[in-house]
């Protein structure tokens, strides 16, 4: 089940290929999602594809990631099954979640993604649970769950941080703080807006990082990750990046009003992408780009090819 | 054997059977041992099975759904049905919805046992009984036992199911005494009981309300009135076959719940009966639950509070048309005393 550590050159390659295929992906979706056949709202990762790439580039394939709604990004990083998540998107039956979940629950047991909710900080918890059984169960298993900022708001946040400290689980808490809870600026919510100083108060690591560097996010996942594997518990990993687009939906929001257009492009001049320029050649960009384009024609395709579930409930249920 | 022993028997034979059920609490490495429910279990089973958990309801909750989808069998206890409303997301938002969500690729065998505190001036929050709350929510399911045998029956039907369930306790029962098998067994969630015959009006009873409902039934004998008690045993999914072959037999019913009438599962009871059997009634059928408010704590206004016999007694004569409402019974239940 080893990851065997790539060479370095190789490495970089990997991450930035990564980084393309999720936002290639979500290009492809925002380009056709006004033809109607994707009925689910969509929370685009776009700016935030150092995060889960740089984090799931340390984990086994039998380590496991919780993400939260915006989950696109940490699906396919942790190696979901592109054409099983396009068909979910369409409501089809083969769909990851069988037409049951949409975007918001994307799954792929056999990658370790795990469920993933729609309702902020949900699946925090979930992660500790993993993370407990790990435990229990004498594994090396490692846990990470991804929030946003708006998570560490809520009570269960703090309820799971002492947990997890408390039994020191192999556990990595990762927030990606792009400063908005929908379109409310954290300064609105906050009072004390520095995220990773709440593992202070529970004895364990917690750092801030530049979010859209995505070796910083790889070289200080690492650290966390070992820390976990190792059985000494959790660390907290505040990543600083932007979303690009609207909370939930395809557009750009700036004429709302709660943000300029000129604090967005300057987020987009340093996004992740942009930042992981030189992690790979143009000729490699321009070969994997094509190759990422080939893989996305081929989801869609399998997506609107298959069929929509037939039966709400199991014949003979009860209604 | 006592309901609280039964429990306990349950559990202890549950994770000798399983190695993949634990308990997890707030409280539950206290000495008191939940009532004695959990007596001895730490000291068989170690802190690694019988996790003690902060007062952080919400998470351990979440905790036990993250568990439960890596193959667990998390046991959640709470001392207070209460308490469980500060888990309502992951309950209801997450434990209930994860089988469904995700096109059933994953179970949540989750049990959480949450206890009723009915007696000595426990108050208006913890008392409580939530019967219908978590009768509502598709992808739960819910147990109240009436007797020491259900008990141990329905707690591990409870474990061994893959979904999640809640087992409402009524502490209120704890000393009550009967005989249960001492070998492992299971009574099967979903069908109700019928715990007496009878031919002119059928109680259907949830809880407490049982053993009320057989004492009305004695006393109503005495006036000539057959009655058929039936123990619904699961709220969640509701045994509609068995009540309904009862009223089809009495064409009469009441309903005797220890929860609020609105919305509740003596309204559902009723109202199972008048879509599917309205022509087999010969009368309107009768609630018997709480007044609408909640459970006061002085003795002298507690007593106004909770039914009993006496009104399933009035009501079930009502529903019969017949005068023979003297002489009635009350309730003999001994009372919880102290300290919480």
């Amino acid at each position: 089940m080893r990851k065997a550590t790539p060479a370095r050159s190789d490495l970089k390659r990997e991450l930035y290929g990564q980084m393309l295929r999720i936002r290639r992906v979500e290009e492809r979706i925002k380009a056709v999602y006004h033809l109607r056949e994707m009925r689910s709202p969509p929370h685009l990762y776009m700016g935030h594809e150092a995060v889960a790439v740089g984090v799931c580039a340390t984990l086994r394939s039998d380590d496991v990631v919780f993400p939260y709604y915006r989950s696109h990004g940490w699906y396919l990083a942790k190696g979901g099954d592109l054409k099983a998540m396009l068909a979910e998107l369409h409501g089809r039956e083969t769909g990851c979640s069988r037409g049951w979940g949409g975007s918001m629950h994307l799954i792929d047991l056999r990658a370790g993604v795990m469920g993933t909710s729609a309702i902020v900080a949900g699946t925090i918890s979930h992660a500790a649970g993993a993370a407990l059984t790990f435990r229990m169960r004498r594994q090396d298993r490692v846990a990470v769950v991804s929030f946003g900022d708006g998570a560490i708001e809520e009570g269960v946040f703090h309820e799971t941080l002492n947990f997890a400290a408390l039994r020191k689980l192999p556990l990595v808490f990762v927030c990606e703080n792009n400063l908005y809870a929908t379109n409310t600026h954290i300064r609105d919510r906050q009072a004390q807006p520095e995220i990773y100083r709440h593992a202070e108060r529970f004895g364990f690591p917690g750092l801030r990082a530049d979010g859209n560097d995505v070796l910083a996010v790889y070289q200080h996942a690492r650290t966390a990750v070992a820390r976990a594997r190792r059985g000494e518990g959790p660390s907290l990993l505040e990543f600083q990046t932007y979303r690009i687009l609207e909370h939930c939906g395809i557009n750009e929001d700036h004429e709302l009003g709660y943000r300029t257009l000129a604090e967005v492009r300057r987020w987009q001049a340093k996004g992740p992408l942009q930042k992981g320029k030189r992690l790979a050649s143009e000729a490699e960009v321009r070969r994997m780009t094509a190759e990422i384009d080939a893989q996305i024609d081929a989801a869609f395709e399998y997506a609107r090819s298959s069929p929509f579930p037939a039966a709400l409930l199991a014949e003979g249920a009860a209604r | 054997m006592k309901f609280r022993e039964a429990v306990r028997d349950a559990t202890i034979q549950a994770m000798d059977n399983d190695p993949t059920v634990f308990l997890i609490g707030v409280g539950i490495i206290d000495p008191r041992a939940v009532w004695g429910t959990l007596s001895g279990a730490l000291e068989k089973f170690g802190a690694d099975r019988v996790v003690e958990g902060p007062l952080s309801e919400n998470a351990l909750t979440g905790i036990c759904v993250g568990a439960a989808t890596f193959g667990m069998r998390p046991v959640l206890v709470h001392h207070r049905i209460d308490f469980v409303m500060l888990t309502m997301d992951q309950l209801v938002n997450h434990a209930a919805k994860w089988p469904a969500m995700f096109g059933r690729q994953q179970t949540v065998p989750l049990v959480v046992r949450a206890v009723v505190g009915r007696g000595w001036g426990n108050g208006p929050q913890h008392t409580q009984s939530h019967h219908a709350v978590f009768s509502h929510i598709p992808g739960l399911k819910a147990v109240v036992p009436s007797n020491p045998r259900d008990a141990k029956g329905l707690l591990i039907a409870a474990i061994e199911d893959d979904e999640p369930v809640i087992y409402i306790e009524h502490r209120w029962l704890h000393e009550d005494n009967a005989e249960v098998p001492a070998e492992y067994f299971s009574t099967p969630i979903g069908r109700a009981a019928v715990v007496r015959h009878g031919r002119d009006v059928t109680v259907v009873a949830v809880g407490p309300m049982v053993s009320e409902s057989l004492k009305a039934a004695q006393a109503l004998e005495q006036a000539g009135l057959s009655a058929e008690v039936i123990d619904v045993r699961t709220l969640r999914p509701l045994d509609s076959e068995t009540i309904l072959a009862s009223v089809g037999k009495t064409g009469r019913l009441v309903v005797a719940d220890s929860d609020w009438s609105p919305c509740g599962i003596a309204g559902e009871v009723i109202a199972r009966v008048a879509e599917t059997a309205f022509d087999a009634l010969k009368a309107r059928p009768v609630r018997v639950t709480w007044p609408d408010t909640p459970v006061p704590s002085s003795e002298t206004i507690e007593a106004q509070f909770y039914p009993g016999a006496r009104e399933i007694q009035v009501a079930a004569t009502r529903v019969c048309e017949s005068r023979a409402d003297k002489g009635v019974v009350s309730s003999t239940v001994k009372h919880f005393e102290g300290p919480f």
